[in-house]
C-alpha cells in the first residue's frame, strides 16, 4: 500500500497529468473547436437574415424581381434584370479579355522566358492584385473611359454591322469600360493559378513532345496545355467568381442606367453596383430591393465558385490538396512567389 | 548521310508558327504589365502634387465645396484604426481556426466542413460582408449608434479571417510532424506543443499571410460603406462614424472640382504605398524563411 501510495494518487497512474494540469488542454481543444463551430454559425445566420430582409420583395415581385427589365425607384418597380445582364455581361467581357492574357503570361513565364526572369515577372503581375479597387475605379474614371472614347467611338461605327457589339454611340461609362476594368482586375489571379498549374506538368510529357522534334509551341499546345486545362479553367471561373462581386471599381464606371443597354458601349447597371450606389438614400421596400439583389449575388457567386473548385480540385490531379494552390485561392495571387 | 538526314529539317511553317506564337506569348506577357504601369504612372504624377501640398497630411479634409479642400490625416488615421482592430480580431481567430484544423479536427467530417465553409467565405463578395453586417449591427443599432468605426473593423474580420485561415493552414501543415512527435515524446502537453513548437515553428509564414489580410482589408471600400459611413473631422472613438482612406477616394472621385479630384489621387498615391510596403514586406519575410 505504502509503495504503490508513491507511485499512485486515486486511481491513476504516474505517467499521467492530473486533472487540472490536462485543463489547458482541454480549454484549448474545445475553444478552438468552438472558433470553428462559430464560423460555421455566422455564416448560416448571415444567410437567413439576408434571405428574411429579401423576403418582402420575392413576395411581392416572384421572379419578376431577377428577370423583369425595369429598375425603377421612384415608382417602387424593382426588377433586376438590368442588374443580372449587366454582372454577366461585364464578367463575360472580362473573360473574354483577361483570360487568354493571363494564360499566355502563364505558359510565357513558366516555358519560355529566361529562369532569371521568372520570379520578378511574376511579382509585376503579381502586383495587380494588391492595387485596392477603389484605386482602379479612379484610374478608370478619370483616365480609362475618357481616353478610350474615341477609340470606342471608332469601333462602334466600322463594326455597326454586328448586333449589340457596334452601331450604338458609346457613353462615357458603359459595359465594356466595365469589363475592361474587371479583365485587369482578375488577370492576376488567373494567371497565378494558370502558373501553378502549368508548374504541375511532368517534365517528361515536355521532354517527350520534344524529343518526338516538337517545336516550343508544339511542345506548349500538345503537353502543356491540354494537362493543366481543367486547372486553368477553375481559376478562369475563380477569376469569374471575383468579376461578378466586384463593387467598387464597376460602380464608378459603369453608368448606373436601370434598364438593359441596347448596345456595348452604352451604361449599365450590375447587382453589386447597385448596393453600393442606392443604400444610402434607400427606404421600405426598396432597401429589401438592395438585399434581394444581395441575395441573388451571393447565390450567382457561391454557383460560380463552387465549379470553379471542381475544376482546380479536377486539375490538381490529386497531389496537391490543400497545397499552394489553395493558399492562391484565399489570399490572392500575392502570397505566391 | 549527314546529320541533317538523320534529323529531319523542321519544316519553314513550324517554325514560322513557334515564331509567331512565342512572340504572341512574350506580348500578352507585355500586355498584362502595362495597365500595371500606366496605374502607377498615373498615381505617381497626379498624386504627387497633392503629396507637396501644404497640410495634406497633417490636416483633415474640410468637406466644403469652396475654399481649400484640406488634407488627409483624419483618412490615414481612421484606416489605420479600423485595419489595426480587425486585425487584433482576425488574426488571433483566424490563427485559431487553423489550428483547429491541423492540429485537432484533421480529416475529421467537421474540420472539412469548416474548410468548405471558409472557401465560400474567400468566395463571398466584400460588399455581402458590409450588408452582413448593416443587417446584424447597424439595423439593431447594436452599441448605441448606426454607423460606427467598430462595425466596419467587424466587417472587414469577415473579409480578412478566411485569408488568415487558409494562409495559416498551409504553413501550419508545413511543420514537420516529427517535431510535433518529438515534444510530446519528451513529455510536453498538446497545448505546450502548440505554443512552444507549432506556432514558433511556422511564425513567419504566419506572418506573411496575416499581412496580405492586411493589406487586403486597408483597400477595401466596400465592406465600409454600409458599416462605417463618413465623417470628416478626426476622431478616435470607435463607436463613431470615421473617415478612411477609400472612402474619401470613393467620394472625392464623384467631385466635379479639380482641387477635391487632386485629393482623390494623393490618398490613392498613399494608400497604395501602404499596401505596397505590406505586400513586399510579406514577400520579403516568406522568402527569407524560404532559405532558412
Amino acid at each position: 500500500m505504502e509503495a504503490s501510495a508513491t507511485t499512485v494518487t486515486g486511481d491513476r497512474s504516474v505517467l499521467e497529468r492530473s486533472p487540472v494540469g490536462r485543463l489547458p488542454d482541454r480549454v484549448l481543444k474545445w475553444g478552438l473547436s468552438g472558433l470553428a463551430a462559430l464560423i460555421l454559425i455566422l455564416i448560416v445566420y448571415f444567410f437567413i437574415r439576408l434571405v428574411g430582409q429579401s423576403g418582402h420583395v420575392f413576395s411581392t415581385y416572384g421572379l419578376n424581381f431577377v428577370f423583369g427589365n425595369d429598375w425603377d425607384v421612384s415608382h417602387n418597380i424593382f426588377h433586376g434584370g438590368a442588374l443580372l445582364f449587366g454582372t454577366i455581361v461585364t464578367s463575360i467581357i472580362a473573360l473574354i479579355i483577361g483570360v487568354p492574357v493571363a494564360v499566355a503570361s502563364a505558359v510565357f513565364i513558366n516555358e519560355l522566358c529566361p529562369r532569371r526572369m521568372r520570379g520578378p515577372l511574376s511579382i509585376l503581375v503579381d502586383l495587380l492584385a494588391a492595387v485596392p479597387s477603389v484605386v482602379y475605379g479612379l484610374w478608370g474614371v478619370f483616365v480609362l473611359a475618357p481616353k478610350l472614347l474615341p477609340a470606342e467611338k471608332w469601333f462602334a461605327s466600322t463594326f455597326s454591322f454586328i448586333p449589340w457589339i457596334g452601331g450604338g454611340i458609346p457613353q462615357l461609362y458603359n459595359y465594356f469600360i466595365a469589363g475592361l476594368i474587371l479583365a485587369i482586375m482578375i488577370l492576376p489571379i488567373v494567371s497565378a493559378i494558370s502558373r501553378e498549374v502549368i508548374a504541375t506538368v511532368p517534365a517528361e510529357h515536355k521532354e517527350a513532345a520534344l524529343a518526338l522534334g516538337a517545336t516550343r509551341w508544339e511542345m506548349i499546345r500538345m503537353a502543356v496545355l491540354p494537362y493543366s486545362r481543367p486547372g486553368i479553367t477553375g481559376g478562369a471561373m475563380l477569376g469569374m467568381g471575383r468579376a461578378i462581386g466586384e463593387t467598387i471599381a464597376v460602380v464608378l464606371v459603369i453608368g448606373s442606367a436601370s434598364k438593359i443597354g441596347s448596345h456595348l458601349f452604352s451604361q449599365g447597371y450590375t447587382l453589386a453596383a447597385v448596393i453600393a450606389n442606392e443604400f444610402g438614400e434607400a427606404t421600405g421596400i426598396h432597401t429589401s430591393a438592395l438585399f434581394a439583389a444581395g441575395l441573388v449575388l451571393f447565390v450567382l457567386t457561391l454557383i460560380v465558385n463552387m465549379i470553379a473548385r471542381w475544376f482546380i480540385s479536377r486539375g490538381s490531379h490529386g497531389t496537391r490538396g490543400t497545397g499552394a494552390t489553395g493558399m492562391t485561392i484565399a489570399s490572392g495571387p500575392a502570397s505566391e512567389t | 548521310m549527314s546529320a541533317t538526314n538523320a534529323f529531319p529539317q523542321i519544316s519553314a511553317r513550324r517554325r514560322r508558327t513557334d515564331k509567331v506564337m512565342r512572340a504572341s506569348l512574350f506580348a500578352a506577357t507585355m500586355i498584362a504589365l502595362i495597365p500595371l504601369i500606366l496605374i502607377i504612372y498615373y498615381l505617381i504624377h497626379k498624386g504627387l502634387s497633392a503629396w507637396t501640398q501644404s497640410g495634406f497630411f497633417t490636416t483633415d479634409p474640410t468637406g466644403s465645396f469652396f475654399g481649400s479642400p484640406g488634407g488627409i490625416r483624419s483618412a490615414i488615421l481612421g484606416s489605420l484604426e479600423i485595419v489595426a482592430l480587425a486585425t487584433l480580431i482576425s488574426i488571433p481567430t483566424g490563427i485559431g481556426v487553423a489550428l483547429y484544423l491541423t492540429e485537432y479536427g484533421k480529416q475529421s467530417w467537421f474540420a472539412n466542413t469548416v474548410r468548405y465553409f471558409v472557401d465560400v467565405m474567400t468566395g463571398v463578395p466584400s460588399i455581402m460582408m458590409g450588408l452582413f453586417i448593416y443587417i446584424v449591427l447597424v439595423i439593431g443599432r447594436v452599441g448605441g449608434s448606426g454607423f460606427a468605426a467598430w462595425k466596419g473593423s467587424v466587417a472587414l474580420w469577415l473579409l480578412m479571417l478566411p485569408i488568415v485561415i487558409r494562409s495559416s493552414e498551409v504553413v501550419l501543415l508545413l511543420v514537420p510532424s516529427s517535431l510535433r512527435e518529438a515534444a510530446l515524446a519528451l513529455g510536453a502537453p498538446r497545448w505546450r506543443v502548440v505554443f512552444r513548437v507549432v506556432l514558433p515553428t511556422a511564425a513567419s509564414g504566419l506572418v506573411t499571410g496575416s499581412l496580405l489580410a492586411i493589406a487586403r482589408g486597408m483597400g477595401e471600400t466596400a465592406p465600409l460603406l454600409f458599416t462605417v459611413s463618413t465623417a470628416f473631422t478626426l476622431t478616435f472613438s470607435l463607436n463613431q462614424q470615421m473617415n478612411t482612406m477609400p472612402f474619401l477616394i470613393y467620394t472625392d472621385i464623384t467631385s466635379p472640382r479639380a482641387e477635391i479630384q487632386t485629393i482623390a489621387w494623393g490618398t490613392a498615391l498613399t494608400l497604395v504605398v501602404i499596401v505596397l510596403i505590406l505586400n513586399l514586406l510579406a514577400r520579403f519575410i516568406a522568402s527569407r524563411s524560404r532559405m532558412a
